[in-house]
């Protein structure tokens, strides 16, 4: 009996595995109906984990631009393009088997990831693999330093937390900063460091505080933070962590502003911190109601209708049709690595990597796309945004940009 | 803010924090006292029962989602237990380990595909949630519930054990297995109650843990859970008071080393805390002797 039941389960097991493989042979052959030649798109995004609300946004900008150009023209012939999308679990070591997973089912660029640690923690595999990533909304200067195949199109921490302690200094009118950052974490310490660095250079006082991964009591800093002369916090943390933060500060008392990096900006920071979530302020890549950019305008109209049509979507998007910079980020990402792909004529990730410094995509939703040596998009521009507690939105309060 | 209110609000932190982690605690040592199983899907139940009562109070009323939360976190204690150590009751306990791990990451596995793996809000309960202002602290009605709440839980347990048919069984059980059975002891039935009492007070502390910490995740449970093991073990696993005194010493340390701005070291203490208890007194504060062990 008992052996029986070992070869019944040996069994189950085999079958198994063997429905996983053919679970996988069925996305594949997904999109090849309309035209016989096909090039894969790696998807490196986070599904679950700290920033899996964020990655989900992103892909959903990906999935809607794919869903307007599902073909691409690639020296003369037309392919269709598949997306191959992997769950990085906003994990570094994750990060690094599903960059291996992608680099084996033979995609011929990648887009992602949301999060600076996950994406430097997987340049090294993209790199030996010579498949060329297009980074979203990873901001940590490290992402693309010393990695020919890393290139982004969104802006660097240094930009960013230079934005955000002029914000500070200028509009909050603080002397004293509390900056609160994760511990181990590449996004947190980075942008906290560059806030640190130019908020002093102001002439401005830093107080410094760190926590854990996965922590959830931030009393024992916020009561510290309290307890200074401290006239605004600066978090830079990922999306779980948010409204904890946000709501604990509220609950001690503590009523200075609240100042974040580009992850806040998220549906479900807002649906999470619900009525705590007052003088909260981030910087983002893109805004809405901004009109003064006629692409921005038909993307915004066209991924709204989209988002509806689909109660799944809305579900991802953090049950709203708000749209999220990430999401237009991810939207021009996709499109820059058509451009990518048409220019190269080729599939092959080296002709890609080579064709994609020369790579100029002047209908970003988010503002032209070029890259400078390094491989970062030249971007000069932020967009200052805040929690409106009422109508559980963001709404934006100005754009930023700084003379260097 | 003074000195006084400073040190005042840092205790009520760490009370607070110790108060969660010893009604998780107990789950521990109350089956390692029975089984002699470390149940390391204990952390994981108590996400579940945060994950229900998200789910609950989306279409029910809280007087109707709250009781029901925690009757399905018992049904998926005793579940748990049923399905997944009864049938290894004979095999090595070692296999009964490697079940209560394959169960763990079961359950995140299993939460992380129903979610979606975002992080859900947890509702809101109506007035434990409230900010007051006691002279000049200031703080939510959970910081101050969530200790006092536990002591009464804990007390009532003492008196379950002790004055009690049940708690005979569950102390004579916890003295020698093979004994309480030649003597007539439904064994299953005190083990099934042994879950139950974890799995309800790992609801309870699901409860005022998501409303002080409103975002309910997949793998929410693994760091709690793994402080409430330490606690069981520095308190000595298998007494029930040892098992809280731990708690509040580990809840109210590790804040102490937080608001020193040494959160580096933080999480590092108590798991060095963990290995000095091993090697220097491994029965813990109150060692085997203790007579409430169960």
């Amino acid at each position: 009996m008992k052996k029986f039941l070992a070869l019944v389960m040996t069994l189950a097991m085999v079958l198994a595995i063997g429905a996983g493989c053919g679970g996988g042979g069925d996305t594949q052959q997904g999109g090849t109906q309309t035209g016989d030649k096909v090039v894969k798109v790696g998807i490196f995004e986070p599904a679950s984990g700290e920033n899996g609300a964020g990655g989900k946004q992103e892909v959903l900008g990906i999935r809607y631009a794919n869903s307007l150009q599902p073909t691409v023209n690639i020296g003369g012939e037309e392919y269709t393009v598949e997306l191959v999308e992997v769950d990085n679990q906003s994990d570094t070591t994750k990060a690094v088997t599903a960059a291996q997973s992608l680099a084996s089912s033979g995609v011929s660029v990648v887009l992602g990831s949301y999060g600076s640690g996950v994406s430097i923690a997987a340049g090294d595999t993209f790199k030996t693999a010579q498949i060329p990533a297009i980074g979203i909304s990873c901001t940590n200067p490290q992402v693309t330093q010393g990695n020919e195949y890393y290139f982004r199109v969104c802006f660097l921490d240094p930009f960013q937390g230079t934005v955000m302690a002029n914000f500070a200094k200028d509009e909050m009118k603080a002397d004293t900063a509390f900056v609160i950052t994760q511990l181990g974490d590449d996004y947190s310490s980075g942008l906290g460091a560059y806030f640190k660095q130019a908020f002093t250079d102001l002439g401005g006082t830093v107080l410094e505080a760190q926590f854990q991964t996965g922590e959830t009591d931030f009393n024992a800093i916020l009561t510290n933070a309290l307890n200074s002369d401290a006239d605004v916090i600066f978090a830079p943390s990922s999306i779980q962590t948010a409204p904890l933060l946000i709501q604990q500060a509220r609950q001690m008392g503590i009523t200075m502003p609240i100042l974040a990096g580009d992850t806040w900006e998220n549906e479900s920071i807002i649906n999470n911190a619900g009525q705590y979530a007052t003088d909260v302020y981030l910087s983002t890549f893109f805004d809405e109601n901004d009109t003064s950019n006629p692409a921005a305008a038909d993307f915004v109209t066209g991924f709204k209708a989209w988002l509806n049509a689909d109660p799944q979507n809305l579900t991802n998007n953090g049950d709203s049709d708000g749209v999220a910079a990430v999401s237009a980020l991810g939207f021009d990402a996709y499109n820059v690595a058509l451009a990518a792909l048409e220019a190269a004529g080729s599939t092959a990730g080296p002709d890609i990597q080579a064709a994609l410094p020369g790579v100029t995509y002047d209908n970003g939703v988010t503002g032209s796309i070029s890259f400078n040596e390094n491989g970062d998009a030249n971007k000069d521009m932020a967009y200052i945004k805040t929690i409106n507690v009422e109508t559980g939105a963001f709404d934006f309060l100005k754009t930023q940009s700084i003379a260097d | 803010m003074d000195n006084l209110t400073y040190y005042i609000q840092q205790l009520l932190t760490g009370l607070t924090v110790g108060g969660q982690y010893a009604l998780i605690a107990i789950g521990y040592t109350m089956v390692y006292g029975i089984l002699r199983l470390i149940n390391f899907a204990h952390g994981d139940i108590f996400m579940a029962a945060g994950f229900f009562m998200v789910y609950m109070s989306a279409t029910m009323p809280l007087y109707v989602s709250l009781p029901l939360t925690l009757l399905l976190t018992v049904i998926l204690g005793v579940a748990v237990e049923r399905i997944a150590y009864k049938p290894l009751r004979q095999a090595p306990r070692m296999s009964i380990m490697i079940s209560a791990i394959g169960v763990s990451y079961l359950l995140q596995n299993f939460a992380t595909y129903y979610t979606g793996g975002l992080p859900r809000p947890y509702p809101k309960i109506p007035l434990i949630g409230d900010v007051i202002v006691i002279g000049n602290v200031t703080t939510s009605w959970i910081t101050i519930l969530t200790p006092i709440l536990t002591l009464a839980l804990v007390i009532g347990l003492v008196m379950l054990i002790k004055y009690t048919k049940v708690g005979m069984a569950m102390r004579a059980v916890s003295r020698d297995f093979e004994t309480a059975q030649l003597m007539g002891i439904k064994i299953n039935n005190v083990i099934s109650m042994t879950f139950v009492i974890g799995s309800f007070l790992a609801a309870v502390a699901s409860v005022l843990f998501f409303s002080k910490y409103p975002t309910v995740t997949p793998t929410i449970g693994a760091m709690p859970g793994l402080k409430a093991f330490v606690a069981a073990v520095f308190g000595g696993i298998g007494s029930v008071p040892g098992a809280v005194v731990g708690a509040f010493v580990i809840g109210i340390c590790e804040n102490i080393i937080k608001a020193m701005g040494y959160t580096t070291f933080s999480d590092a203490f108590t798991f060095v805390l963990l290995i000095l208890v091993l090697i220097f007194k491994p029965t813990g504060l109150f060692g085997e002797k203790s007579t409430e062990k169960v």
